[in-house]
Order: C-alpha cells, then sequence, then structure tokens
C-alpha cells in the first residue's frame, strides 16, 4: 500500500522569526532568526563559529556542546531563541587571547584527541563538571562526559587529560609551592 | 650542536600532536565548515520502504517551497546516464532510482535550496507513490529458490552474487576426518557501522574556469578524482578533491556515496557551491554498512592439542549491491588471514555473497578488509578447543604458535608472514594481567557459584596494502606516495598520497622524515588531501599509510640524502666517497668535527651547487611494498557476570601489541586504546538488525549504541617490538589492530564465565539479555 500523502504536511507552515539578544564569548549579538533555528545553526552558521560541531541531531554524541549560563546544553536541541538574554560560551571562547585554557592545554599534553570532532563539545563539557567538581575521581568523570562520545580515543587519555586539568585549576599559575 | 644532541621529534619520541593546535582552539576545518559564497544546500528524500517500485514522483509542491531551486530525480541523472554509478567492486548502484527502491533509507531524490532548513521543507514536498514489492531480508532466503529476484536489472537468475574459495579442500576434508577432535561453531559477526561522529558530506563547486572543486568526506581523494573523471567524462585536470579535516573515518568514507554525485550534479547545473551533509539517520540507514557474515567453521586437532585444520563456510549478505571496498582480486578481503597465529598444514575456506534488500556495503569497520571476521572466527574456535579438550587455552595457543624462527612463514592459505613473536606476547600479557592468580581466583569463585570468565586473543593482522601485483582497487595499483622539498633555509615540505582522519600524520610522517633528514619536525610540514597538489596516492585506510607512504617517505629522504652527500662532499672539499651520514649529519669518515648538517647542505643546494648538480633538494617516492605487514598482540580479557541480571562487566583488559618499530608510541597507544573501544563496541553493544519487512532497527544513536566513558572498559596497553624485515624501519602500522582483536577475548571470557551451563557460543553483541537467558535456562531446567 503507498504512503497516504494526506499523513505527511506537505506545505510547511510559514516561517516566523524574532529578534534575539544573546552573549556569545563575552561579545554581545543582535540576531533576528527564524524561531524554528537550531542554536548550532545560529552558532555555525550566522556568527560562523564552526568550532561547535554537529554529530547525530539527537541530542546523543555531544558534539554540539556549549555552555549556556556555564551549563553545558546540546545546542542541536536547543532553539537559537531559547538563548534569548542569555550568555553562550563555544570552544572559541575558551583561550584568552593566546593563552589556552588548561582543560585545552590538558587534551593537548594528554593525547586527549585525535580526529578532534568530538574535542570542543567534550572539553566544554569537562569545563562545566570540574566547574562543579574540582577534583573529581576516575568513575565521576566517566560519568560527567558520558552524554559526549568519541570514536577514536578510547576514553582513557580524555580522562587523564581531565584529570590533569583538574590539577592545574588547582594549582595557582605563578608562585605555586 | 653536538654530535650527541638528540633530534627533537624522531622515531621514538612521544611528542605532542602539530595537528591539536587548530582542534583544541575549535578551528579544525571540516568540511561543513567550509564557506563559499552562494551556497545552496542539497537535503534528500529517502525511501521508508525496503523494496517498493516508484509509481509517481511529483515535484511541483516542493518546488513551491520558499528558497528550493531544484528537484533533483532519477530520470534527471538518467537523461545525463548519470543514475547508476559502479561502486568499487565493480558491481552497479544507484545514484536516484528511476523505477525501484532496493532499500529502507535510499536516496529517492534531491532538493536543493538556498539554506539547510529550507532543503528540508523541500524534502517534505516532495511527493512519491510506492507500490510495497516483496523484502528480501535473510541471505540464506535470498538464496532459496523462488526468493524475489532482486538485480534482474543485471540479468541475474537469483540473488547469488559471487562464489571465492582459498585453499586445499580435498587436503582439509581428510585431514578433519583424521583428526581425533573436531569442532564446529555457527557464528553470526552482525551488521555494523562504523559511525564517525562526522557524517559524510561535501561540497561541490564549479569556478568560471569550469574547474570542479569538491570539498568531500573521502579517505581516497586521489582515487575519487580518478572515478569521478571516469564516470562524468570530466577531464582529470578539471577536477579538484579536497580532504579536509575528516572527523574520523575507520572505512566509511571511502566509498563514493549518491549524496556527493547528486551535489556535484546540482553544483555543475545550478552554477552555485553546493553542500551536502548528511544526517545521522541518513548516516546510519544509507552509507556503507560492515561485516554481516554468516560463518560455519569446523577446527580439527590431535587428542594432545596440536591443531591440524581448519574449513570455513562463510554466507556474506552484502544488500542490494556489492559496494564493499576491498582490493578488486579479494571480493571477501582477507578473510583468508584466517588461519591467524597457527602453523597449519591444510585450511579451505569459501564464502558466498548474496543479495538482500538492505544497504550496500562490506566495508571495513576499522579493520583490513574483514581481517576482524577472520580473527574472531580462529581465536574464538581455538578457545572453544581448548575447553573441549579441557585444556588451558594459553597453554593451547603456546603449543601451538607459529615460532618466532619460522619468519617468514608460509599460511595454508597462501600469505606470507613478515615476522612474529607470538608466545612472546602472550606471555608478556599473561605476567601483566597476572594470568595464573586469575585461574585460581576463577576456580574458587566458581565453586561459591560465581560467574568470572577468562578470555584470549592472539591475533595476527595483515594489513599495508600492497604490493602492486596482488592489490589494486578498480585496477589502480595500491602503491602509496611522498614528496619532499627541503627549502633553503633547511625547513620541509612533504606532501603524501594517504588521508589522516585523526591518526595524526602530520606529527608522525613529521617524525620519519626528522629521523631520516637530521631535521627537527617542528620544521616538517606535512600535507595531505588535495589532489591539486599532493602525489597520487590510494589514501588511508587498511592500516596502510605507515607501510605505504611512511615508507615512501624514508625512501624519498633517502634519496634526497644521495644528493645531499654529493653536496656535502663539495662544501668539506671531499670526496663523496668519504662522506657518511651519522648522527643525523654528513660527516667525513672518521673525521666527526668535519661535518654538514642537512640545513647547511640545503642552503648550499640553493646558492652554491656543485659543477654539474641540479640546484634544490627534493625527491618523490612511489614506494610499491613488497610485502604486506602484520602486527600481532595477545589481548586477556576477565569478566564477571551477575547471575541475576546477565550484566557482564569486563573487570580489566590487557591488551599487548606488537606493531614492529613505533614512531610515536603517545600516539600508538592512543590509537590502540580507541581501537579496543571499537573492538568492545559490536562485542557488546553495537548491531543494526531488521525487521522482516526490512526496516532498520537502529537508525539513530537512540537504538544504534555506541560505548560511552561509562560503559568502556579501562584499556590496559603493553608492547612487545618485532621489526617488519621489508618496511624501511621496520613499522607495520596499528590503527586497526586492536579492533581485530579485541571481540574474541571479550566473548571468549564471557563464554569461559558461562562454561558451568555448557554454551560453546552466543553470537554478539552480548547483550544482558542473551547472557540471562543463558544462565537461566539453565536455572530453570
Amino acid at each position: 500500500m503507498a504512503i497516504d500523502a494526506a499523513e505527511v504536511p506537505r506545505t510547511p507552515g510559514p516561517v516566523t522569526t524574532r529578534t534575539i539578544h544573546v552573549t556569545v564569548n563575552g561579545v554581545s549579538h543582535t540576531s533576528t532568526v527564524q524561531n524554528r533555528m537550531l542554536l548550532v545553526s545560529y552558532l555555525r552558521e550566522r556568527l560562523r563559529l564552526t568550532g561547535t560541531h554537529i554529530g547525530c541531531d539527537t541530542a546523543h554524541c555531544g558534539a554540539c556542546t556549549v555552555l549556556v549560563d556555564g551549563i553545558p546544553v546540546k545546542s542541536c536541541n536547543l532553539f537559537a531563541v531559547q538563548v534569548d538574554g542569555r550568555k553562550v560560551q563555544t570552544v572559541e571562547g575558551l583561550a584568552s587571547g593566546a593563552t589556552l585554557h588548561p582543560i585545552q592545554e590538558a587534551f593537548h599534553e594528554e593525547h586527549g584527541l585525535q580526529c578532534g570532532y568530538c574535542t570542543p563539545g567534550m572539553m566544554l563539557a569537562s569545563v562545566a563538571l570540574l566547574a562543579h567538581n574540582p577534583n573529581p575521581t576516575e568513575d565521576e568523570i566517566r560519568r560527567g562526559i558520558s552524554g559526549n562520545l568519541c570514536r577514536c580515543t578510547g576514553y582513557v587519555n580524555i580522562v587523564r587529560a581531565i584529570q590533569h586539568a583538574a590539577q592545574k585549576m588547582q594549582t595557582p599559575a605563578k608562585g605555586g609551592p | 650542536m653536538t654530535p650527541a644532541e638528540a633530534l627533537h621529534g624522531g622515531i621514538g619520541q612521544s611528542i605532542p600532536r602539530k595537528e591539536d593546535a587548530r582542534f583544541i582552539r575549535g578551528k579544525g576545518n571540516y568540511v561543513d565548515d567550509v564557506d563559499l559564497p552562494g551556497t545552496l544546500f542539497l537535503d534528500l528524500v529517502r525511501s521508508p520502504y525496503a523494496h517498493a517500485k516508484i509509481t509517481a514522483l511529483r515535484k511541483e509542491k516542493a518546488l513551491a517551497v520558499p528558497g528550493v531551486l531544484a528537484v533533483i530525480t532519477g530520470a534527471d541523472l538518467a537523461a545525463a546516464k548519470l543514475a547508476w554509478m559502479p561502486t568499487l567492486m565493480s558491481d552497479t548502484q544507484m545514484v536516484l532510482p528511476t523505477d525501484e527502491v532496493m532499500f529502507q533509507g535510499q536516496e529517492v531524490a534531491g532538493v536543493v535550496a538556498t539554506d539547510r532548513y529550507a532543503a528540508a521543507d523541500g524534502v517534505a514536498a516532495v511527493e512519491v507513490d510506492y507500490e510495497p514489492l516483496p523484502v528480501v531480508v535473510d541471505p540464506f532466503r535470498a538464496l532459496e529458490p523462488g526468493a524475489p529476484v532482486l538485480r534482474a536489472d543485471k540479468g541475474k537468475k537469483d540473488n547469488h552474487i559471487w562464489h571465492w574459495e582459498v585453499g586445499d579442500k580435498a587436503a582439509t576434508e581428510k585431514a578433519l576426518k583424521e583428526s581425533a577432535v573436531v569442532i564446529k561453531e555457527r557464528l553470526y559477526i552482525p551488521r555494523i557501522h562504523v559511525s564517525s561522529i562526522e557524517t559524510c558530506g561535501c561540497v561541490a563547486q564549479v569556478d568560471a574556469m569550469g574547474k570542479l572543486t569538491v570539498w568531500m568526506t573521502t579517505q581516497a581523494p586521489h582515487a575519487i578524482r580518478t572515478v569521478f573523471a571516469l564516470v562524468s567524462g570530466l577531464p582529470e585536470n578539471q577536477i579538484r578533491i579536497i580532504s579536509p579535516d575528516i572527523g574520523g573515518g575507520f572505512g566509511g568514507k571511502v566509498p563514493v556515496y549518491p549524496g556527493y554525485v547528486i551535489a556535484v550534479v546540482a553544483a555543475l547545473t545550478t552554477g552555485q557551491p553546493v553542500k551536502w551533509v548528511e544526517d545521522r539517520t541518513g548516516n546510519l540507514t544509507a552509507d556503507s554498512f560492515a561485516r554481516d557474515y554468516h560463518i560455519e567453521a569446523e577446527l580439527g586437532a590431535t587428542k594432545d592439542g596440536k591443531l591440524t585444520a581448519l574449513r570455513v563456510k562463510t554466507l556474506a549478505d552484502h544488500g542490494y549491491t556489492d559496494a564493499a571496498a576491498n582490493p578488486s582480486k579479494f571480493p571477501a578481503g582477507l578473510f583468508h588471514i584466517i588461519t591467524g597465529s597457527y602453523p597449519f598444514a591444510t585450511a579451505f575456506v569459501e564464502v558466498d555473497a548474496a543479495y538482500t534488500n538492505k544497504p550496500p556495503g562490506g566495508i571495513a569497520y576499522r579493520c583490513s578488509f574483514r581481517v576482524t571476521e577472520a580473527a574472531y572466527t580462529i581465536e574464538r574456535l581455538v578457545d572453544n578447543m581448548a575447553h573441549q579438550l579441557k585444556m588451558d587455552p594459553a597453554e593451547l595457543r603456546l603449543k601451538n604458535f607459529i615460532p618466532p624462527e619460522a619468519f617468514p612463514f608460509q599460511s595454508a592459505l597462501g600469505w606470507t608472514y613478515d615476522s612474529g613473536n607470538y608466545g612472546g606476547a602472550l606471555k608478556k600479557a599473561m605476567e601483566m594481567i597476572g594470568y595464573d592468580a586469575l585461574r585460581k581466583e576463577q576456580a574458587e569463585k566458581r565453586r561459591r557459584g560465581e560467574l568470572m570468565g577468562i578470555g584470549i586473543s592472539s591475533f595476527t593482522e595483515i594489513v599495508g596494502a600492497g604490493p602492486a601485483k596482488q592489490f589494486d582497487i578498480l585496477g589502480l595499483k595500491m602503491f602509496d606516495s611522498a614528496e619532499v622539498r627541503i627549502h633553503p633555509t633547511g625547513k620541509v615540505l612533504a606532501r603524501l598520497g594517504t588521508k589522516s582522519q585523526g591518526q595524526g600524520h602530520e606529527t608522525t610522517y613529521a617524525q620519519i622524515l626528522a629521523e631520516e633528514l637530521g631535521i627537527s619536525s617542528d620544521y616538517i610540514t606535512i600535507e595531505e588531501g588535495d589532489t591539486d597538489t599532493a602525489p597520487y596516492g590510494l589514501g588511508t585506510y587498511a592500516s596502510r599509510s605507515t607501510p605505504t607512504s611512511g615508507a615512501a617517505a624514508a625512501v624519498a629522504a633517502r634519496k634526497i640524502r644521495q644528493k645531499a652527500a654529493r653536496i656535502a662532499a663539495h662544501l668539506l672539499e671531499v670526496s663523496p666517497d668519504d662522506i657518511e651520514w651519522k648522527d643525523h649529519k654528513f660527516q667525513v669518515k672518521g673525521v666527526p668535527d668535519k661535518s654538514k648538517t642537512m640545513a647547511e647542505v640545503a642552503f648550499a643546494a640553493y646558492t652554491n651547487p656543485p659543477e654539474g648538480e641540479e640546484a634544490g633538494l627534493e625527491a618523490v617516492d612511489y614506494y610499491n611494498p613488497p610485502n604486506l605487514t602484520f602486527p600481532f598482540g595477545s589481548y586477556i580479557c576477565v569478566v564477571d557476570i551477575d547471575k541475576e541480571t546477565g550484566q557482564v562487566k569486563v573487570r580489566r583488559f590487557v591488551a599487548v601489541d606488537d606493531c614492529g618499530v613505533i614512531i610515536n608510541p603517545m600516539i600508538v597507544e592512543g590509537q590502540i586504546h580507541g581501537g579496543l573501544t571499537m573492538g568492545f563496541a559490536p562485542a557488546m553493544m553495537e548491531e543494526i538488525p531488521y525487521d522482516a519487512e526490512g526496516n532498520n532497527r537502529a537508525g539513530s544513536f537512540l537504538e544504534y549504541l555506541l560505548p560511552t566513558a561509562v560503559e568502556t572498559p579501562k584499556w590496559e596497553t603493553g608492547k612487545t617490538t618485532t621489526p617488519s624485515p621489508h618496511h624501511p624501519f621496520g613499522a607495520k602500522g596499528v590503527g586497526e589492530s586492536a579492533t581485530v582483536g579485541a571481540p574474541a577475548a571479550i566473548v571468549n571470557a564471557v563464554l569461559d564465565a558461562l562454561e558451568p551451563y555448557g554454551v560453546t557460543n552466543i553470537d554478539i553483541p552480548l547483550s544482558a539479555h542473551k547472557v540471562w537467558k543463558v544462565i537461566h535456562s539453565k536455572d530453570a531446567a
């Protein structure tokens, strides 16, 4: 039996838009977006912040993880209009100028990345984890990044990188013992 | 610089990776990041049916959607003779259908629009009428008389694609008859999917000069360029394939998918750049699958545990077209590595392939052409034989391994293994994990009724394809290449025919050249993936980069050294015969303080070349390996099983790998961690099942379960080093060993734990439910 054409909406409804005010990596943006535009599309296509990646469209892989007011969210499952008035941090906002964030240094030093595709989301999930729990156990780290899939590393070195970053973030940068 | 000063970034050093600099800043350049002005977006209409006749396809409503510019159908492509394309196995595959769809998720039409949201609106508005046809899901039933013939278009009278066999059938039959013990097992290795976190996609652009450039998620850009040229008729110099940063490949980015071709057609017809990036459901339902081998294997042994013969009969489910990515002479890939680490006197293997209403494929899943299927089979059977003989599985292996002095070893099925020390690797793994103590613990636990198991896998890999006389893809010989150029100030640009997808080539190739040229790897830039600049190569898969392009880099550097030695002699005012390459510089023999560095020689090559010597300092090498390489290893897994739930917990997993000489130990260890996880995944979690109507039951990550950090075991690694005798610096390749070796160790451990229940196999993935059923069917009795 053929599919009844009436089962599927054939003509989309009118596309509506809204103006939003968002602070992304410390920079204020005022943008008019389609209501249906996903946050990840807004970041990647409107702001050209392509470090946030798309891996599954269904909130499973975590490649699109960004921080909204410090909380990790999967930007493929949030509309841009839902971050109106909020602060968003992406991978591009981790470093301060030429100075890398400790999590970036740690992923590099501990070989916590291979193809690099999951890495931005993984690092942002890690930053959120360490903000909440500055000295996590290995099992807490593994649970903390369980919303982020990596196909290359087997997670061993990601766990090491997060442990290493935790140490770095607890040690004063200068004048330490 | 003193002669003793260590070269920075040479072979054997765990230097951090160069490519990380952009990835950790979010500055990688993946296909979806390519942003050309005026880019249009392609989205695809996909079939809801596994097998159906298309009775009507209406574009009108889609074309009325704001932003939609074009709808491309099979009929449109047929007019340009592009509705079908060849697969890498010389079968044929639809780009878009004109009459019938052959699997659920098949591409039915392409919608081109100004943005991806409008394209999705357009896809929803394309009207297709289908008349469902009988569906062939089971490959065994596909071969029964009366089954619907799926490829009548090829003149087929049944669904049988090919038969392939190797070995001595009669001698194997005789040896099995004469064996005191013969065990037989049926193993199904289900359909799985590589699921790199980046899906597939491309951006196609035609410039004002008519040149086509395609940024594409491909592991083999040069081969793709040639295929595009042959299929489209465009001159090859007018096609440029750029493989930018790739978010994981694992074999899934070797084939040409219809989306790429439709995007190219759309760019040619609209005159604007066209981007296609598939979503995860498209990736899981239509891109090439891996495995799907139904294996029946028999193994013979003497009473005292000497293995005698191996016979294997396999049915391969290829979906509606054979779109594997094997070398053309090997329809079942390198499956005949199945005699593994053992010196069988005789063996026989046959494989038959069948068409079904499933997506095409038969590609690798992080393994070199059906090697996991082979390693899994032999290592599962050897463990079963040990249980049958009431021997310890480690003892049975140690008794039977090909001994180190037997290399190079000619296997019963025709391979010449380059080098190995299998006993060394297994003994090291046993020592690392504390094997004897674990066996004692297991015996105690068994007395208490607790389920603990220990599984071993001592695999032999076969990688680095390969010698041109045996290996080609669509006739293209499987050499690979390196082009090395030293600038006047002693800095290096090298381009290679392979393409990294996370393997770290920018770092490791620079290390090879650092070692061979005496120049710090910091000053060596590696480029790959652009067919307009890189030398021709067959690409990166099958763990072939180090065995082929890595070898080419070393050989090209050695060619440079020959010329550089003459320049050094000129600078040092001695005969070239008096110059030797020592401590990474040119020295006058016996006079170590009279020397020139490669940088000094390079400067002279451009400013002060000797009379009669061409200026410049560069070389190209197209390396045709004399043989494959045969990495190996021994893995031991310890599991505990919860009797109430059937839940399997991997308590420990020790992996001892031997991949010959290691370029960067940190990167090798990382690849082993990842490979182990992609061995764990199909053993425990991943499968793409189909229901009786041919519906894909794992079309998203909700159903297709990739291991997270929580499920993934805490890997422990170790190594032995047995150099390849034929590779320029003794390396073998490692990216896939762990995926090949791990599943059998895990399954053997689970079956070892379940030995009291008398079960000899559970097909992977080992869900808690399957394990629970074994435990409770016996308890209930």
